[in-house]
């Protein structure tokens, strides 16, 4: 059934249980992003040591698909440096825009391969991405060197 | 009601069903449901199609389909200016869909405005009252500036509250609404607060796109015209599904879209009273608005011209005009009390459902609804409504999900989306138990339902 393949328990189990979320201090940068077609939104903050990402704090309301996002990318993102990040980013990105023709690499991104089914619906493709968008905006706006780098998200 | 077959028209667009329906009659469903081809296909897996987004948009019968095609294969010109004999046909088309629209509506020839949609038919009065803020005295009665206030509600579409937010912007009017009650109707307590001396324009929603609320149009109508104020009526959700009357409702101005009453997108119209569209200032100035252009100088058309500069869109009047005779020769009011039952069993079936709650009126105590349309949006609690779209989906159930371009009434209800479902003459009960049961479905899915142990989650962070 189509629902299944959307709807991976990995997805649903992040939903469940939202891994680091929450909005804490420190934090460097900050960003407040909205899907404007349904009202979702989230505000994310990054917390940056030298190059490394110590901490990623997010909130915000939204479909199973849009918050089990950011669980993951919490999972995927802290501990790392920003430039494994933006590459994690771009494939998690380079994902979800491929219609279902992109074979996601595990290595790389872990959880996020459940989001391979996400990427045949279009309309929900926006969803996995916003915390993401905020992700990236977070990290511009803490001034961190690459951030403005990487595939537009939008 | 014309029945002119001019060249460019349609001919018959006798529907499947109701050439022989007697007025009173129950819907024949299944045999005008034969008319729309769309209703056939299946999606996601082979599902049949459950149509219940004809709040975003309808689907268009096989006559506007074919009303269109014929015009363009027989008559097609630009209307209004050329003198062979396609033009004067094209042109005949053209106004014989304005009146059959202006029938239709209850209002006289000339005072239909096309536009490309209602959202367009909003910014032209928007933008002429911006116009007459900068030209002389005479257009007094349209200007505003500071001290002067545009009153609209708290469950306005996006396109009827933007426009008024920037016009106030622009000339330093204040807008101020009516708020909303916890049970989904306007909250007009304060009336006599909102609309004051200080009053130019009151725009409101005939039927709320989320809500379903059908609002007391002659009410607000009666205080605005006590303190000299216009009225804007957005009659986008009532013109499709029931009889409306813009003379008898007594409003000054009124829009509705093509799309959303079994037309063709890329037309709307503007209803403006007569009196008005004639003192009026144009919104958008070129061809075919005009009277007398010089170098220095232009006098404008009279209405309805004077507000449909340029080449207009032709087969989407023609469409749009069959799409009323289609809508005629079933008879509104029949339609209308088709989705009334319609829209009980849906409020019924759903709100029988643990942790459903509908978003507008419910049933009342008479086991009824009233004053409301066949707009039903609810949540579902511990589930998002994109979720719970999404499981409708893959069963072939299409509604729409979000804010449903009224954002601010959301915000003010403390919840950020919807789901809504929205119903058509096509439309049958067993469609109305087909979402019931999706909806069942959503919430076993992800776990909501006690009657289901391998759900998914609990939706925490849902809205």
């Amino acid at each position: 059934m189509q629902l299944e393949s959307m709807y991976q328990d990995i997805i649903l189990d992040h939903y469940k249980n939202p891994h680091g979320r929450g909005l804490r201090d420190p934090y460097d940068g900050e960003s407040f992003q909205v899907n404007p077609t349904c009202g979702d939104e989230i505000t994310l903050r990054v917390h940056v040591d030298g190059d490394t990402i110590t901490d990623v704090s997010y909130d915000g309301q939204g479909c199973s698909i849009s918050q089990a996002s950011a669980s993951v990318l919490n999972d995927l993102v802290v501990g790392n440096t920003v430039e494994q990040a933006m590459a994690t980013m771009n494939a998690f990105v380079e994902l979800m825009q491929g219609r279902g023709t992109v074979e996601p690499d595990e290595e790389v991104l872990d959880d996020g391969v459940a989001f391979a089914g996400v990427a045949k619906y279009p309309a929900r493709v926006k969803c996995a991405l916003l915390g993401w968008m905020a992700l990236k905006a977070a990290l511009a706006s803490a001034g961190v060197a690459g951030a403005a780098q990487g595939v537009e998200v939008q | 009601m014309t029945t002119s077959t001019t060249p460019g028209e349609t001919g018959s667009v006798t529907p499947g069903s109701a050439a022989t329906a007697p007025a009173d009659a129950p819907l024949d469903v299944a045999a005008l449901r034969a008319d729309f081809a769309i209703l056939t296909r299946t999606v996601r897996d082979e599902k049949p199609l459950v149509y219940l987004d004809s709040g975003a948009t309808s689907q268009r019968p096989r006559q506007v389909l074919d009303a269109e095609r014929k015009f363009l294969e027989t008559a097609n010109a630009a209307v209004h200016r050329g003198a062979h004999q396609l033009a004067e046909e094209a042109t005949d088309a053209y106004e014989d869909a304005r009146a059959a629209i202006a029938a239709f509506v209850g209002v006289d020839v000339g005072e239909v405005v096309f536009t490309k949609n209602a959202t367009e038919g909003v910014n032209l009065v928007a933008y002429a009252m911006s116009n007459a803020t900068t030209a002389g005295p005479e257009m007094e009665r349209f200007t505003l500036g500071k001290g002067d206030e545009v009153v609209i509600t708290e469950m306005e579409h996006h396109a009827n509250l933007v426009p008024w937010q920037q016009l106030c912007q622009r000339t330093g009017a204040t807008l101020r609404w009516f708020g909303v009650t916890a049970d989904g109707r306007l909250d007009l307590s304060n009336i006599d607060e909102l609309i004051t001396e200080r009053t130019k324009l009151v725009a409101f929603t005939h039927q709320s796109n989320v809500l379903g609320t059908i609002n007391p149009v002659r009410q607000i109508v009666t205080k605005a015209r006590e303190v000299g104020a216009l009225t804007l009526l957005d009659a986008c959700q009532s013109v499709p599904h029931g009889p409306v009357n813009f003379h008898e409702l007594g409003v000054d101005f009124a829009v509705f879209s093509g799309h959303k009453m079994l037309g063709p997108s890329g037309i709307g119209v503007l209803y403006g009273r007569r009196e008005l569209l004639e003192a009026m200032p144009p919104f958008l100035t070129g061809g075919s608005m005009i009277e007398l252009v010089k170098m220095e100088q232009t006098t404008f058309a009279p209405p309805p011209q004077r507000f449909e500069a340029g080449v207009p869109m032709t087969s989407q009047a023609v469409g749009l005009g069959a799409a009323v005779r289609y809508l005629n020769s079933i008879g509104i009011d029949n339609i209308a009390k088709h989705e009334h039952e319609l829209t009980r069993a849906a409020v019924a079936g759903l709100s029988a459902i643990d942790g459903v709650r509908i978003i507008g009126p419910g049933i009342e105590a008479d086991g009824d609804v009233h004053d409301r349309g066949g707009a039903v949006s609810f949540v579902v609690d511990g589930v998002h409504p994109h979720d719970v779209s999404q499981v409708l989906d893959s069963l072939g159930i299409a509604v729409r999900v979000g804010h449903h371009c009224a954002w601010p009434l959301h915000r003010a209800l403390g919840i950020p989306s919807t789901v809504r479902a929205s119903f058509y003459l096509y439309n049958q009960l067993s469609d109305v138990d087909a979402l019931v049961a999706g909806v069942r479905e959503a919430r076993r899915f992800f776990g909501v339902s006690e009657d289901d142990a391998g759900g998914a989650g609990n939706g925490q962070a849902g809205g």
